[in-house]
Protein backbone atom coordinates (compact mmCIF):
# COMPACT_ATOMS: atom_id res chain seq x y z
CA UNK A 1 0.00 0.00 0.00
CA UNK A 2 2.98 2.18 -0.64
CA UNK A 3 1.24 3.79 -3.56
CA UNK A 4 -1.29 4.31 -2.27
CA UNK A 5 -0.79 8.83 -2.19
CA UNK A 6 0.02 8.62 -5.72
CA UNK A 7 -3.06 6.18 -6.67
CA UNK A 8 -5.06 8.40 -4.93
CA UNK A 9 -3.77 11.72 -6.95
CA UNK A 10 -3.77 9.93 -9.76
CA UNK A 11 -7.57 9.51 -9.68
CA UNK A 12 -8.03 13.13 -8.71
CA UNK A 13 -5.89 14.17 -11.89
CA UNK A 14 -7.81 11.70 -14.22
CA UNK A 15 -11.14 12.58 -12.60
CA UNK A 16 -10.61 16.57 -12.74
CA UNK A 17 -9.36 15.95 -16.70
CA UNK A 18 -12.56 13.51 -17.76
CA UNK A 19 -14.62 16.05 -15.60
CA UNK A 20 -13.41 19.15 -17.31
CA UNK A 21 -16.42 20.43 -19.46
CA UNK A 22 -18.50 19.83 -16.42
CA UNK A 23 -16.60 22.05 -13.94
CA UNK A 24 -15.08 24.61 -16.64
CA UNK A 25 -18.74 25.51 -17.71
CA UNK A 26 -20.47 25.30 -14.31
CA UNK A 27 -22.97 27.86 -14.53
CA UNK A 28 -22.51 29.15 -17.86
CA UNK A 29 -25.00 27.25 -20.10
CA UNK A 30 -25.66 28.52 -23.21
CA UNK A 31 -28.80 30.64 -23.59
CA UNK A 32 -31.51 28.97 -26.08
CA UNK A 33 -31.39 30.27 -29.22
CA UNK A 34 -33.95 32.78 -30.41
CA UNK A 35 -35.18 32.29 -33.75
CA UNK A 36 -36.46 35.25 -35.28
CA UNK A 37 -39.24 35.45 -37.61
CA UNK A 38 -39.35 37.79 -40.87
CA UNK A 39 -42.28 39.97 -41.41
CA UNK A 40 -43.84 37.71 -44.04
CA UNK A 41 -43.61 34.75 -41.67
CA UNK A 42 -45.29 36.78 -38.69
CA UNK A 43 -48.16 38.34 -41.19
CA UNK A 44 -48.55 34.53 -42.36
CA UNK A 45 -49.15 33.38 -38.98
CA UNK A 46 -49.27 29.72 -39.65
CA UNK A 47 -46.54 27.50 -41.12
CA UNK A 48 -47.40 24.53 -43.36
CA UNK A 49 -48.58 22.86 -40.13
CA UNK A 50 -48.59 24.07 -36.23
CA UNK A 51 -45.33 26.14 -34.73
CA UNK A 52 -45.07 22.81 -32.13
CA UNK A 53 -45.59 20.03 -35.48
CA UNK A 54 -42.74 22.38 -37.38
CA UNK A 55 -40.61 22.60 -34.47
CA UNK A 56 -39.87 19.10 -33.49
CA UNK A 57 -40.93 17.79 -36.87
CA UNK A 58 -39.76 19.69 -39.86
CA UNK A 59 -37.03 17.16 -40.36
CA UNK A 60 -39.27 14.79 -41.01
CA UNK A 61 -41.36 16.75 -43.21
CA UNK A 62 -39.18 17.96 -45.45
CA UNK A 63 -37.36 14.43 -45.88
CA UNK A 64 -41.08 13.42 -46.89
CA UNK A 65 -41.27 16.56 -48.92
CA UNK A 66 -38.05 15.66 -51.17
CA UNK A 67 -38.96 11.66 -51.64
CA UNK A 68 -42.37 13.05 -53.11
CA UNK A 69 -41.40 15.87 -55.39
CA UNK A 70 -37.83 13.98 -56.80
CA UNK A 71 -38.71 10.56 -56.56
CA UNK A 72 -42.78 9.89 -56.82
CA UNK A 73 -43.03 13.16 -58.76
CA UNK A 74 -45.71 14.98 -56.58
CA UNK A 75 -44.90 18.62 -55.65
CA UNK A 76 -48.27 19.73 -53.98
CA UNK A 77 -48.71 19.39 -50.03
CA UNK A 78 -52.05 19.85 -48.62
CA UNK A 79 -51.85 20.34 -45.35
CA UNK A 80 -54.84 19.68 -42.88
CA UNK A 81 -56.77 23.02 -43.15
CA UNK A 82 -56.84 22.43 -46.89
CA UNK A 83 -54.17 25.13 -47.70
CA UNK A 84 -52.24 24.23 -50.86
CA UNK A 85 -47.78 24.69 -50.97
CA UNK A 86 -45.29 23.73 -53.43
CA UNK A 87 -43.28 21.26 -51.78
CA UNK A 88 -40.13 23.58 -52.17
CA UNK A 89 -36.92 24.04 -49.63
CA UNK A 90 -36.07 27.34 -51.71
CA UNK A 91 -39.00 28.52 -52.72
CA UNK A 92 -41.70 27.24 -50.21
CA UNK A 93 -40.08 27.79 -47.41
CA UNK A 94 -37.20 30.12 -47.48
CA UNK A 95 -40.11 32.49 -49.10
CA UNK A 96 -41.45 33.49 -45.33
CA UNK A 97 -38.12 32.25 -43.72
CA UNK A 98 -35.46 33.89 -45.80
CA UNK A 99 -33.30 34.80 -43.03
CA UNK A 100 -31.77 31.87 -42.85
CA UNK A 101 -29.04 32.72 -40.47
CA UNK A 102 -31.66 33.68 -37.64
CA UNK A 103 -34.23 31.20 -38.34
CA UNK A 104 -32.12 28.12 -39.57
CA UNK A 105 -28.86 28.52 -38.47
CA UNK A 106 -29.15 29.85 -34.65
CA UNK A 107 -31.10 26.60 -33.44
CA UNK A 108 -28.78 24.11 -35.98
CA UNK A 109 -25.79 25.56 -34.11
CA UNK A 110 -27.19 25.17 -30.62
CA UNK A 111 -28.21 21.71 -31.36
CA UNK A 112 -24.74 21.42 -33.18
CA UNK A 113 -26.64 19.64 -36.64
CA UNK A 114 -24.81 20.12 -39.71
CA UNK A 115 -27.65 19.64 -42.29
CA UNK A 116 -26.29 20.03 -45.64
CA UNK A 117 -29.39 21.27 -47.65
CA UNK A 118 -27.58 24.20 -48.76
CA UNK A 119 -24.51 22.76 -50.81
CA UNK A 120 -27.57 22.32 -53.62
CA UNK A 121 -30.30 24.66 -52.54
CA UNK A 122 -29.99 28.52 -52.72
CA UNK A 123 -30.35 30.20 -49.59
CA UNK A 124 -31.51 33.71 -50.51
CA UNK A 125 -34.17 32.93 -52.86
CA UNK A 126 -34.54 36.67 -53.00
CA UNK A 127 -31.36 38.44 -52.64
CA UNK A 128 -29.87 39.57 -56.07
CA UNK A 129 -26.26 37.79 -56.62
CA UNK B 1 -52.87 -17.60 3.15
CA UNK B 2 -52.23 -20.19 0.32
CA UNK B 3 -50.63 -18.24 -1.90
CA UNK B 4 -47.57 -19.53 -2.97
CA UNK B 5 -44.78 -17.56 -4.18
CA UNK B 6 -45.58 -18.11 -7.90
CA UNK B 7 -49.16 -16.87 -7.73
CA UNK B 8 -47.25 -14.15 -6.18
CA UNK B 9 -44.75 -13.63 -9.15
CA UNK B 10 -47.85 -13.99 -11.15
CA UNK B 11 -49.87 -11.26 -10.10
CA UNK B 12 -47.11 -8.94 -9.74
CA UNK B 13 -46.33 -9.57 -13.28
CA UNK B 14 -50.01 -8.96 -14.76
CA UNK B 15 -50.12 -5.85 -12.70
CA UNK B 16 -46.97 -4.39 -14.19
CA UNK B 17 -48.06 -5.17 -17.62
CA UNK B 18 -51.37 -3.60 -17.42
CA UNK B 19 -50.03 -0.77 -15.80
CA UNK B 20 -47.61 0.16 -18.51
CA UNK B 21 -49.72 -0.88 -21.82
CA UNK B 22 -52.19 1.82 -21.67
CA UNK B 23 -49.48 4.60 -21.49
CA UNK B 24 -47.91 2.87 -24.59
CA UNK B 25 -50.69 2.31 -26.51
CA UNK B 26 -52.17 6.14 -25.76
CA UNK B 27 -48.73 6.81 -26.95
CA UNK B 28 -48.93 4.96 -30.67
CA UNK B 29 -52.63 6.20 -30.60
CA UNK B 30 -51.92 9.90 -30.13
CA UNK B 31 -48.82 9.35 -33.15
CA UNK B 32 -51.06 7.91 -35.34
CA UNK B 33 -53.43 10.60 -35.19
CA UNK B 34 -50.84 13.06 -35.79
CA UNK B 35 -49.20 10.82 -38.64
CA UNK B 36 -52.77 11.25 -40.21
CA UNK B 37 -53.56 14.68 -40.09
CA UNK B 38 -55.38 14.84 -43.43
CA UNK B 39 -52.34 15.80 -45.29
CA UNK B 40 -52.49 14.96 -48.94
CA UNK B 41 -49.64 14.78 -51.31
CA UNK B 42 -50.72 15.43 -55.13
CA UNK B 43 -49.37 16.27 -58.46
CA UNK B 44 -50.65 20.15 -59.42
CA UNK B 45 -52.72 20.96 -61.65
CA UNK B 46 -51.28 21.69 -64.77
CA UNK B 47 -48.43 18.28 -64.99
CA UNK B 48 -48.08 17.42 -68.51
CA UNK B 49 -48.46 13.96 -68.85
CA UNK B 50 -47.33 11.06 -71.29
CA UNK B 51 -45.83 7.79 -71.64
CA UNK B 52 -42.41 8.88 -72.72
CA UNK B 53 -41.87 12.15 -73.62
CA UNK B 54 -39.48 12.61 -77.07
CA UNK B 55 -38.11 15.71 -78.90
CA UNK B 56 -37.55 15.96 -82.87
CA UNK B 57 -35.04 17.83 -83.71
CA UNK B 58 -34.80 19.27 -87.27
CA UNK B 59 -31.27 19.60 -87.99
CA UNK B 60 -31.98 21.52 -91.31
CA UNK B 61 -33.27 24.74 -89.13
CA UNK B 62 -29.88 24.78 -87.05
CA UNK B 63 -27.73 25.56 -89.58
CA UNK B 64 -24.35 27.06 -87.43
CA UNK B 65 -23.34 27.06 -84.19
CA UNK B 66 -24.78 30.29 -83.61
CA UNK B 67 -27.98 29.09 -83.99
CA UNK B 68 -27.73 26.21 -81.19
CA UNK B 69 -26.49 29.00 -79.10
CA UNK B 70 -29.82 30.36 -77.37
CA UNK B 71 -31.13 27.19 -76.76
CA UNK B 72 -27.84 25.82 -74.78
CA UNK B 73 -28.17 29.11 -73.17
CA UNK B 74 -31.47 28.63 -72.12
CA UNK B 75 -31.18 25.79 -70.65
CA UNK B 76 -28.11 26.06 -68.65
CA UNK B 77 -29.19 29.16 -67.47
CA UNK B 78 -32.28 28.07 -65.89
CA UNK B 79 -30.41 24.97 -64.47
CA UNK B 80 -27.57 26.55 -62.78
CA UNK B 81 -25.03 24.40 -65.18
CA UNK B 82 -21.73 26.19 -64.76
CA UNK B 83 -19.31 26.86 -67.29
CA UNK B 84 -15.76 25.38 -66.41
CA UNK B 85 -13.22 26.88 -69.06
CA UNK B 86 -11.26 22.87 -68.28
CA UNK B 87 -12.01 20.99 -70.89
CA UNK B 88 -12.14 17.78 -68.52
CA UNK B 89 -14.32 19.42 -66.07
CA UNK B 90 -16.85 20.37 -68.10
CA UNK B 91 -20.34 20.41 -67.21
CA UNK B 92 -23.05 19.75 -69.91
CA UNK B 93 -26.57 19.44 -70.40
CA UNK B 94 -27.39 20.34 -73.87
CA UNK B 95 -24.58 20.97 -76.57
CA UNK B 96 -23.59 20.84 -80.36
CA UNK B 97 -21.25 18.42 -81.95
CA UNK B 98 -19.81 17.35 -85.37
CA UNK B 99 -22.03 15.04 -87.28
CA UNK B 100 -18.95 11.80 -87.04
CA UNK B 101 -19.41 12.70 -83.29
CA UNK B 102 -23.09 12.40 -82.68
CA UNK B 103 -23.71 9.88 -85.20
CA UNK B 104 -20.39 7.30 -85.08
CA UNK B 105 -19.81 4.60 -86.97
CA UNK B 106 -19.28 3.48 -91.01
CA UNK B 107 -20.09 6.71 -92.33
CA UNK B 108 -20.70 6.06 -95.99
CA UNK B 109 -17.44 7.02 -98.28
CA UNK B 110 -19.13 10.63 -99.54
CA UNK B 111 -21.67 12.68 -97.55
CA UNK B 112 -23.98 15.83 -97.76
CA UNK B 113 -21.43 18.26 -97.24
CA UNK B 114 -23.88 20.37 -95.57
CA UNK B 115 -25.33 17.71 -93.63
CA UNK B 116 -21.33 17.01 -92.32
CA UNK B 117 -20.69 20.27 -91.54
CA UNK B 118 -24.09 20.87 -89.59
CA UNK B 119 -24.19 21.29 -85.75
CA UNK B 120 -26.19 18.50 -84.54
CA UNK B 121 -27.29 19.09 -81.04
CA UNK B 122 -27.37 16.95 -78.25
CA UNK B 123 -28.48 15.71 -75.18
CA UNK B 124 -29.55 12.75 -73.01
CA UNK B 125 -31.58 10.79 -75.45
CA UNK B 126 -34.14 9.80 -72.46
CA UNK B 127 -33.56 6.29 -73.82
CA UNK B 128 -36.41 3.44 -73.24
CA UNK B 129 -34.00 1.23 -72.38
CA UNK B 130 -30.94 2.88 -70.29
CA UNK B 131 -27.66 1.53 -69.49
CA UNK B 132 -26.97 4.36 -66.85
CA UNK B 133 -29.93 2.89 -64.83
CA UNK B 134 -29.35 0.01 -64.72
CA UNK B 135 -25.11 0.72 -63.63
CA UNK B 136 -26.23 3.03 -60.83
CA UNK B 137 -26.04 1.33 -57.68
CA UNK B 138 -27.61 3.71 -55.47
CA UNK B 139 -30.75 4.13 -57.86
CA UNK B 140 -30.02 7.29 -57.96
CA UNK B 141 -31.22 8.11 -61.79
CA UNK B 142 -34.20 5.82 -62.40
CA UNK B 143 -36.69 5.75 -65.65
CA UNK B 144 -39.98 7.66 -64.23
CA UNK B 145 -42.63 5.18 -65.18
CA UNK B 146 -45.28 8.61 -65.36
CA UNK B 147 -43.38 9.90 -68.12
CA UNK B 148 -40.59 8.17 -69.33
CA UNK B 149 -37.61 10.33 -67.88
CA UNK B 150 -34.39 9.11 -66.94
CA UNK B 151 -34.52 11.13 -63.65
CA UNK B 152 -31.71 12.05 -61.49
CA UNK B 153 -32.12 12.27 -57.84
CA UNK B 154 -28.91 14.19 -56.52
CA UNK B 155 -29.35 13.32 -52.89
CA UNK B 156 -28.80 9.76 -53.61
CA UNK B 157 -25.82 10.16 -56.27
CA UNK B 158 -22.81 9.12 -54.51
CA UNK B 159 -20.86 10.20 -57.62
CA UNK B 160 -19.31 6.56 -58.50
CA UNK B 161 -19.64 7.75 -61.92
CA UNK B 162 -21.33 4.29 -63.17
CA UNK B 163 -23.85 5.85 -65.39
CA UNK B 164 -21.05 8.00 -67.27
CA UNK B 165 -19.20 4.84 -68.02
CA UNK B 166 -22.78 2.76 -69.02
CA UNK B 167 -24.17 6.22 -71.03
CA UNK B 168 -23.04 5.60 -74.87
CA UNK B 169 -23.79 9.27 -75.88
CA UNK B 170 -21.94 11.17 -72.99
CA UNK B 171 -24.93 12.95 -71.67
CA UNK B 172 -23.92 12.61 -68.32
CA UNK B 173 -21.14 14.82 -66.64
CA UNK B 174 -19.28 14.73 -62.85
CA UNK B 175 -18.94 17.70 -61.33
CA UNK B 176 -15.13 17.45 -60.40
CA UNK B 177 -15.48 20.96 -58.67
CA UNK B 178 -18.10 22.88 -56.66
CA UNK B 179 -19.76 24.42 -59.59
CA UNK B 180 -21.13 27.12 -57.41
CA UNK B 181 -18.15 29.54 -58.32
CA UNK B 182 -18.52 29.22 -62.24
CA UNK B 183 -22.40 29.53 -62.33
CA UNK B 184 -23.01 32.99 -64.17
CA UNK B 185 -25.86 34.26 -63.11
CA UNK B 186 -27.86 31.89 -60.91
CA UNK B 187 -31.48 30.86 -60.89
CA UNK B 188 -33.16 30.78 -57.78
CA UNK B 189 -35.69 29.41 -58.40
CA UNK B 190 -33.14 25.70 -59.32
CA UNK B 191 -30.86 24.26 -57.29
CA UNK B 192 -27.08 23.81 -58.21
CA UNK B 193 -25.09 20.81 -57.30
CA UNK B 194 -22.66 20.59 -55.51
CA UNK B 195 -19.20 18.71 -55.76
CA UNK B 196 -19.05 15.08 -56.23
CA UNK B 197 -22.71 14.73 -58.50
CA UNK B 198 -23.39 13.33 -61.46
CA UNK B 199 -25.50 15.59 -63.58
CA UNK B 200 -27.75 14.94 -67.00
CA UNK B 201 -30.51 16.93 -68.94
CA UNK B 202 -33.83 16.69 -67.29
CA UNK B 203 -35.95 17.18 -69.80
CA UNK B 204 -37.47 19.65 -67.65
CA UNK B 205 -39.33 17.68 -65.38
CA UNK B 206 -39.87 20.75 -63.22
CA UNK B 207 -41.41 23.04 -65.89
CA UNK B 208 -43.29 19.77 -67.39
CA UNK B 209 -44.70 19.68 -63.64
CA UNK B 210 -46.25 23.39 -64.05
CA UNK B 211 -47.72 23.17 -68.18
CA UNK B 212 -44.78 24.40 -69.50
CA UNK B 213 -42.82 22.75 -72.05
CA UNK B 214 -38.48 22.42 -72.05
CA UNK B 215 -36.96 25.60 -72.33
CA UNK B 216 -34.92 24.63 -75.29
CA UNK B 217 -38.05 23.89 -77.12
CA UNK B 218 -39.36 27.05 -76.40
CA UNK B 219 -36.91 29.06 -77.76
CA UNK B 220 -36.04 26.56 -80.52
CA UNK B 221 -38.68 28.72 -83.00
CA UNK B 222 -40.28 25.41 -84.22
CA UNK B 223 -36.58 23.63 -84.62
CA UNK B 224 -37.38 21.45 -82.11
CA UNK B 225 -40.78 19.21 -81.15
CA UNK B 226 -41.76 17.94 -78.20
CA UNK B 227 -44.73 15.24 -77.58
CA UNK B 228 -45.79 11.96 -76.22
CA UNK B 229 -44.21 8.98 -78.93
CA UNK B 230 -46.60 6.76 -77.91
CA UNK B 231 -49.31 9.45 -78.64
CA UNK B 232 -50.28 8.60 -82.62
CA UNK B 233 -51.49 12.20 -82.82
CA UNK B 234 -48.82 13.97 -80.99
CA UNK B 235 -46.82 16.32 -82.89
CA UNK B 236 -43.09 14.42 -82.38
CA UNK B 237 -45.13 11.12 -83.88
CA UNK B 238 -46.67 13.42 -87.12
CA UNK B 239 -43.08 14.67 -87.47
CA UNK B 240 -41.52 11.35 -87.75
CA UNK B 241 -44.33 10.37 -89.66
CA UNK B 242 -43.89 12.23 -92.09
CA UNK B 243 -40.16 12.65 -92.17
CA UNK B 244 -37.19 10.67 -92.49
CA UNK B 245 -35.18 10.86 -89.05
CA UNK B 246 -32.28 9.26 -87.38
CA UNK B 247 -31.90 8.27 -84.16
CA UNK B 248 -27.87 7.91 -81.94
CA UNK B 249 -26.55 4.47 -82.11
CA UNK B 250 -29.50 2.77 -82.78
CA UNK B 251 -27.31 -0.83 -83.34
CA UNK B 252 -27.03 -0.58 -79.43
CA UNK B 253 -30.40 -1.18 -78.65
CA UNK B 254 -31.28 1.42 -75.88
CA UNK B 255 -34.37 3.42 -77.88
CA UNK B 256 -33.49 6.93 -77.78
CA UNK B 257 -36.31 9.01 -77.49
CA UNK B 258 -34.48 11.58 -79.08
CA UNK B 259 -35.07 12.04 -83.37
CA UNK B 260 -33.09 13.77 -85.98
CA UNK B 261 -34.37 15.23 -88.92
CA UNK B 262 -31.42 15.51 -91.79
Amino acid sequence: MKSKALIVTGVVIFLLIVLFPFWYMRGKAAPLPEVELTPKAKAAQKCVRSTEYMRAEHMQLLDVWRDSVVRESKRIYVNPEGKEFNMSLSNTCLDCHSNKAEFCDRCHDYASVRPYCWSCHIENPKEKT
Amino acid sequence: MDSSRRRVLQLLGISALAATTKPVLNAFAKEQQASGAEVIIKEGDKVLKARQWAMVIDTRKLESEADLEPLIEACHKIHNVPELQNKNHEIKWIWGTHFHNAFPGKAAQFLSEEVEHRPFLVLCNHCENPPCVRACPTKATWKRETDGIVFMDFHRCIGCRFCMAACPFGARSFNYRDPRPFIRETNKQFPTRMKGVVEKCNFCAERLAVGQIPACVEVSNGALAFGDLYDPKSEVRELIKTHFTIRRKQTLGTEPSVYYIV
